[in-house]
């Protein structure tokens, strides 16, 4: 079913990792970011993992999770590896018709498939531990300084939330609306591809003019509330800094120096 | 009377395998006879609208069979598909799934995806829109200019177009006028009555249970609760309280001068029932 999509998901818990401000995450996988992309070697690497594997069994996210998560990524990864390996410059190892493999070559893509799947559990690990009003409310806490130049940012996070808050309605409507059609003999499964685009025309009409319906809705409700933008409104969640959060972030920017640091060396 | 549907220890899960992991069906057994009109009761949450939806094959039992007319409907593709034309589902608001320019296109949809002739086609939608109280001027306007009442008519004539055998209807008189409620189950008395079809309403009025139900289905937390004809079901207005359901008023307020010491019947569902005893206990305080 179209419920079990996970789109930047989040799954409720009450550990360390979810408990920590969402500024300090967002900032975290940043720093996160730059260290794994400043990582040379095994050390620098096995640093990282480490920091990785921690963050991952603290959060209690299941192993099922993160790689149903990494699965639309598989493609990237093997076409990655693909290309580092036979168009890396250096010594060569063996040839296969036009292809060569080099020893840099193998070095290239295995760290490289390491990086990218590192990457990708990182980040996956924000958005299942952030719940997306508090991510959306720490990138706008975070870009505020933005507005001194006059950037739309309470705006554009409103958007965003509200984008958000909107998918799982619509995905629960699509649902309905598919299954109300599927009851009227709709066949949204066999034919060729011009006969499956067309079999949607039932889906799509509806589910537009519900969003439209929606969204006149959700704009009267909020005139009712006399809102009118950013300006001198105050938050339900005030975000706030805990001593955990200093910790982490500390932790986090030492972290990410020494591995800079250690990469320079190319350990 | 035949068994036309026959639901055998059908239980269902939603999400399996994730955290939002769900049981909304528990060993359900059932079994609905041609021509019966069903009530289905409960309270929101309890799995009725889980349970309509397997009976023509939108949903698959997590485990448990669904048979109608004897056949298994997930033993083949073509027989779920086939069930799908046979059991007609009209879901809550079904307003919102009306798509096509004309009324007349909207209706059709459902016939033409059956694979009906032209003239099949355009006699059916006669028929359905008689039923459902639309004139055949409405067949040529947009569903989108009708109001809210027409167009639940139109979404209901889109599955009774297609004449099925048993209809199913998730609260079909949610959010009308008092006169739009009347109107819409008057219609479908009517179908009932000119095909002998079964019907199966969900419905959290009790006014509506009392006036049109021949048996009462109440479902707690995705089990069966009880079931039976009104007059039992509505007798045990304790039980049925305790489940976050009410009786109709006139059962209430029965039950009121029963508690005075009046003796009247504790099965009286309907107004006219209630007249009738009232009436004969006073006529009958008379002649003694």
């Amino acid at each position: 079913m179209l419920k079990d999509i996970t789109l930047g998901q989040y799954f409720p818990g009450d550990t360390f990792i979810h408990r920590l401000d969402p500024r300090v995450k967002l900032i975290c996988v940043v720093l996160y970011i730059i260290a794994l992309f400043s990582a040379k070697y095994f050390v620098t690497y096995g640093i990282m993992l480490l920091f990785l594997i921690v963050a991952v069994c603290v959060s209690k996210v299941r192993l099922t999770t993160i790689l149903k998560g990494l699965k639309p990524i598989f493609i990237i990864v093997i076409i990655t590896a693909f290309l580092n390996l036979f168009y890396t410059p250096g010594d060569p190892l063996a040839k296969v018709w036009i292809f060569t493999i080099t020893r840099q070559g193998i070095r290239a893509a295995f760290f490289m498939v390491i990086r990218i799947i590192m990457l990708i559990i990182g980040t996956l690990l924000l958005t299942y531990t952030t719940s997306p009003i508090a991510l959306t409310d720490g990138l706008e806490s975070l870009l505020s300084p933005l507005k001194k130049i006059k950037a739309p940012i309470h705006e554009l996070s409103m958007m965003m939330s509200i984008a958000l808050r909107f998918i799982p309605t619509l995905i629960e409507e699509t649902d309905k609306i598919t299954n109300a059609q599927k009851a009227r003999g709709a066949d949204f499964e066999t034919g060729n591809l011009i006969k499956r685009a067309k079999a949607l025309l039932p889906l799509l009409v509806p589910l537009f003019i519900s969003a439209f319906r929606r969204a006149d809705e959700l704009a009267v409700a909020m005139e009712c509330r006399c809102y009118h933008g950013g300006e001198g409104r105050t938050r339900m969640r005030q975000l706030k800094f805990a001593s955990f959060d200093y910790v982490t972030l500390v932790s986090g920017l030492v972290l990410c120096a020494g591995v800079i640091v250690l990469g320079r060396f190319g350990w | 009377m035949a068994e036309i549907l026959k639901i055998d220890r059908l239980t269902h899960t939603y999400s399996i395998g994730t955290p939002f992991e769900h049981t909304a069906l528990k060993d359900i057994s059932l079994s609905i006879e041609q021509g019966e009109i069903i009530g289905l009761i409960g309270h929101t949450g309890c799995g009725k609208s889980t349970l309509i939806q397997h009976m023509n094959g939108l949903l698959k039992p997590t485990s448990g069979h669904v048979y109608l007319d004897g056949k298994d409907i997930w033993s083949s593709p073509k027989i779920t598909r086939a069930s799908r034309f046979r059991v007609g589902l009209v879901f809550q608001y079904p307003e919102h799934q009306l798509f096509e320019e004309t009324v007349y296109k909207d209706i059709s949809f459902g016939p033409r995806n059956m694979g009906l002739s032209q003239d099949e086609i355009h006699s059916r939608i006669l028929e359905a829109i008689q039923f459902v109280g639309l004139t055949e001027e409405d067949l040529q306007k947009s569903p989108f200019d009708l109001s809210g009442g027409q167009k639940r008519r139109v979404a209901i004539a889109g599955v009774i177009a297609m004449q099925p055998d048993v209809l199913i209807l998730d609260e079909p008189t949610a959010g009308l006028d008092p006169a739009g409620r009347d109107n819409i189950l008057e219609n479908i008395r009517a179908y009932h009555k000119a095909r002998n079809s079964t019907i199966v309403l969900v419905s959290h009025s009790m006014e509506d249970m009392a006036q049109m139900a021949d048996r009462l289905i109440v479902m707690k937390e995705g089990r069966l609760f009880m079931q039976g004809p009104p007059g039992r079901v509505f007798a045990r207005a304790e039980d049925l309280t305790s489940i976050g359901l009410t009786v109709p008023q006139v059962t209430t307020v029965i039950g009121y001068l029963r508690e005075l010491g009046l003796p009247l019947p504790a099965n009286l569902y309907t107004t006219e029932q209630a007249a009738d005893a009232i009436l004969s206990l006073w006529k009958g305080g008379h002649h003694a």
